[in-house]
């Protein structure tokens, strides 16, 4: 895991990047002077703003991480199907439940990604994160931390939790690394 | 414009307005607050990206280029889990009732228990490593 940017006038790439593409969609052009100013500014604002962060795990794998946008793009859509369907269908065949998940991440960026994805995804929603302090990088004491999960129609919870962990989990350890 | 891409707009701003609507009815005709954050979280999300890609569609075909609803789309896919993180972390704190059958009341307890108090307490229970 790599805390520490890698140039110390550049904080944040991808973020930088990020502030460029929304500048550019902004003015909707891609001139000359949109990419100058948008480029001063993806530089000014990660460098002002770096200051009021904790030092949270950078994206280490880029490639990996636009899949992982992708694949979760796929699966908004599917889940939204899935969840409309459960919504028409016949409400007492329902099975609600909360499930507990132990997390194998341990640092806030990565948990919130998740648990956003949790929310997006078929028929759950990302509840609670407990014990709700961070560990930061260098601590020695690692807090196991649980994600609170409610599931709007409850088959089996081993194999949700397997899915969640193998499908998105997994995915983001290897992205940030951690 | 042409027929073809008349339909396409078509076709997205009705799938869009069927997704809203069945968002919506998800969060009338549910049972308890928790199952109603389902629709409005998911089923709503792309409702409202078939709308605004009938949007795009429309006034980049009719007008010029238009991106602005790829920004709609990033911000509604950024603030949307966190809106219902916020609202079912407040049902939480306010021990609010699920339905009788709903599993997993354990966990609810303990996440209610954990959510509102302090993070010290918290370390001495079971979930120590």
């Amino acid at each position: 895991m790599r805390v520490t940017p890698r140039y110390s006038w550049l904080p944040t790439p991808y973020r930088s990047l990020l502030l460029l593409l929304v500048w550019l969609l902004l003015n909707q052009s891609v001139e000359l002077i949109h990419l100058f100013f948008g480029t001063i500014l993806a530089l000014i604002i990660p460098w002002i703003s770096g200051k009021f962060r904790d030092p949270q795990p950078l994206i280490e794998r880029p490639l990996l991480a636009l899949r992982y946008i992708l694949r979760v793009f796929g699966d908004i859509v599917t889940a939204n199907a899935q969840v409309a369907i459960l919504i028409l269908g016949p409400q007492r065949r329902l099975n609600p439940a909360f499930v507990r998940m132990p997390l194998d991440l341990q640092h806030d960026l990565p948990i919130t990604i998740l648990a956003s994805t949790v929310s997006m995804t078929p028929g759950t929603v990302s509840a609670d994160v407990y014990p709700c302090h961070d560990t930061q990088p260098g601590d020695a004491e690692i807090t196991q931390r649980w994600l609170l999960i409610h599931v709007l129609n409850l088959e089996d919870e081993a194999e949700l939790i397997a899915t969640i962990k193998s499908r998105y989990e997994a995915p983001l350890k290897e992205i940030f690394q951690c | 414009m042409q027929n073809w891409m008349e339909w396409a707009v078509a076709f997205f701003l009705l799938l869009g307005g069927c997704f809203v609507l069945i968002g919506s009815i998800g969060l009338s005709r549910m049972p308890d607050f928790f199952m109603r954050l389902h629709g409005p979280t998911k089923a709503t999300t792309l409702g409202m990206g078939g709308i605004l890609l009938g949007s795009i569609f429309y006034f980049s075909l009719s007008h010029s280029v238009s991106v602005h609803e790829l920004l709609i789309t990033i911000f509604l896919l950024i603030t949307a889990p966190i809106s219902a993180h916020m609202l079912i972390k407040t049902a939480l704190h306010h021990q609010l009732k699920a339905i009788d059958r709903t599993r997993g009341e354990r966990e609810l307890k303990q996440g209610q228990q954990e959510g509102s108090g302090d993070p010290k307490k918290v370390l001495t229970a079971e979930n120590k490593p």
